[in-house]
């Protein structure tokens, strides 16, 4: 296997775009990072794109066909696939386009996500997003997204103590990253009280625990690292691309407050890359709720099991803490485009990893992990990146 | 869910039959046709659950997809049965009596329906076994 590096990224702002068509997003996205790879169009050779819906969300599928004829690569015939793991999508097209580079079938690939979300009405766009957990035995039964999540907060307060204070926390926190993101769809201050005064979703969750509906795409450009000097002097590395299963439905889950598809993608990709949840500097982790990034947190190994409110309530993972994270803003603040997100959690390394996150740079990051989870587990997708290879 | 499909999964939704492994002594509900532990050498055949578990963990839904939106807010919960499986269902009481551990009981009751002309789901939920 060869080694792998990012050589350019591209990102468009995540937000309600209603003048943007999904297309529109993916070409820009892509655009922009092979400007960023100084690239030239003729020379990519394969096209990997993360979506979930686009089926229910824009009534389109054929997405690989799509993106490539208008990417402008139709008459240059690559090949072009769409790669779905519904809010994993993005992290496993990112992850394919890896494989094909390391394998040796392909040099230069893009490896992008996208998703429109917002051409729907909210009551479509909950249905669609029901549909990554299972449809016949959870969502038949009344289950939604934030329901399943609000079951995991509420065991995970039982068993640990966690309190609502620190669940808020984690959206102060990521609405304060995502104030110095310029593409973020929220770029905002809020407090715990905004929080724990906002409308309640599924209880214990509010809609400031929840992640929003977002449009939006991002792109990364991949190259094997033995010639990625040649376009960039600032590459960064894949150190290890890890994915894993679990049970489809959350009430299979041996420890519902553990996703355990995370703890195994974690272990595979700190032992690919030689390291340890220590030798992190930084992450971006899947918070589609706030419950997400508590787990998320020790599921990868940061803290031990329950502690994870505690420890965002200390400012552990702020920026300027121990392990800051979600610099972005997260899915919280950033947003969360599903099939985008997993793409945009490495363009943030990236741009971390180059020292060009601007207002929000983690000084001294030399590596950087991306975790990005589908459906309430049932995929994970974990990347380590870093500056060296 | 398409009528077809609803109805392949009707006497599983109705009367809670499940499977079983004969091999492992393992239970599935919701059913599985393949058995996780023996997986090919498991021996699956049907299995009627009692009906009687407890409360695993729960949420107060107040935000549901279209065809559930008159329900809101309404108790989602993983039951544990008292067999071992675990599943998803709702529970019928007062939104501030539901609680971990609560002892909860079978009971036969409309799910969901299609807007005012489409199919109406029933199924299974679970009521206080107190009551």
């Amino acid at each position: 296997m060869r080694d792998v590096a990012i050589i350019g990224v591209g990102c468009t702002e995540f937000g309600e775009l209603w003048d943007k068509s999904f297309r529109e997003l993916f070409v820009e996205a892509g655009v922009s990072a092979i400007e960023d790879a100084n690239v030239q169009g003729g020379k990519i050779d394969a096209l990997y794109v993360g979506n979930m819906s686009g089926g229910r969300f824009i009534e389109q599928e054929h997405l690989g066909s799509l993106i490539a004829d208008y990417s402008g690569l139709a008459s240059l015939h690559i090949p072009s696939t769409r790669v779905e793991a519904a809010c994993a999508s993005g992290g496993l097209a990112l992850r394919q386009g890896i494989i094909a580079v390391a394998s040796g079938y392909h040099d230069i690939v893009i490896a992008g996500g996208a998703e429109k979300m917002t051409d729907v009405g909210v009551e479509t766009t909950t249905d669609a997003l029901a549909a990554a957990a299972d449809r016949e035995w959870e969502g038949i039964m009344g289950a939604t997204f934030p329901g399943l999540y609000a079951m995991i907060a509420r065991l995970h307060m039982h068993k640990y103590g966690t309190k609502q204070e620190q669940l808020a926390a984690v959206a102060v926190k990521n609405h304060h990253n995502g104030t110095m993101n310029p593409k973020a769809q929220f770029q905002n201050e809020i407090s715990i009280e905004t929080v724990l005064n906002s409308v309640m979703v599924a209880d214990p969750l509010r809609v400031f625990d929840c992640s929003p509906i977002t449009d939006g795409a991002s792109a990364v450009v991949l190259a094997p690292a033995e010639i990625a000097h040649k376009f960039t002097d600032t590459p960064v590395y894949v150190k290890a691309s890890a994915q894993a299963s679990g049970t489809l439905s959350l009430h299979d889950r041996p420890d519902i407050t553990t996703l355990d598809a995370t703890v195994a993608a974690a272990n595979r990709a700190y032992k690919m890359a030689k390291t340890t949840p220590k030798d992190i500097d930084f992450a971006e982790v899947h918070d589609c709720f706030t419950i997400a990034e508590i787990c998320a947190i020790e599921d990868l190994g940061f803290v031990k099991k329950g502690e994870g409110g505690a420890a965002t309530e200390s400012g552990m993972t702020a920026l300027g803490g121990k392990i800051p994270i979600n610099p972005s803003g997260g899915l919280k603040a950033c947003g969360h485009p599903v099939g985008a997100t997993g793409v945009k959690q490495a363009v943030e390394i990236t741009l971390q990893l180059r020292g060009e996150a601007g207002k929000r740079q983690i000084e001294g990051a030399e590596i950087g992990l991306t975790h990005n989870v589908g459906g309430s587990g049932g995929t994970a997708v974990v990347h380590i990146f870093g500056r060296d290879r | 869910m398409s009528v077809p499909r609803f109805w392949r999964r009707l006497k599983n939704l109705y009367n809670l039959i499940g499977t079983r492994c004969e091999k492992c002594g393992g239970f599935y509900y919701p059913p599985r046709n393949m058995c996780p532990k023996c997986r090919r050498n498991g021996v699956i055949v049907p299995f009627k659950y009692k009906g009687t578990g407890e409360v695993v963990t729960f949420t107060i839904v107040h935000s549901a997809a279209k065809d559930y939106s008159m329900l809101t807010p309404y108790i989602l919960a993983i039951i544990k049965l008292d067999e071992g499986p675990r599943l998803t269902s709702q529970v019928i009481c007062d939104p501030s009596e539901v609680h971990i551990g609560m002892k909860v009981k079978s009971a036969f009751r409309k799910l969901g329906e299609e807007s005012d002309r489409g199919m109406i789901y029933y199924g299974t939920k679970f009521i206080p076994l107190e009551k």
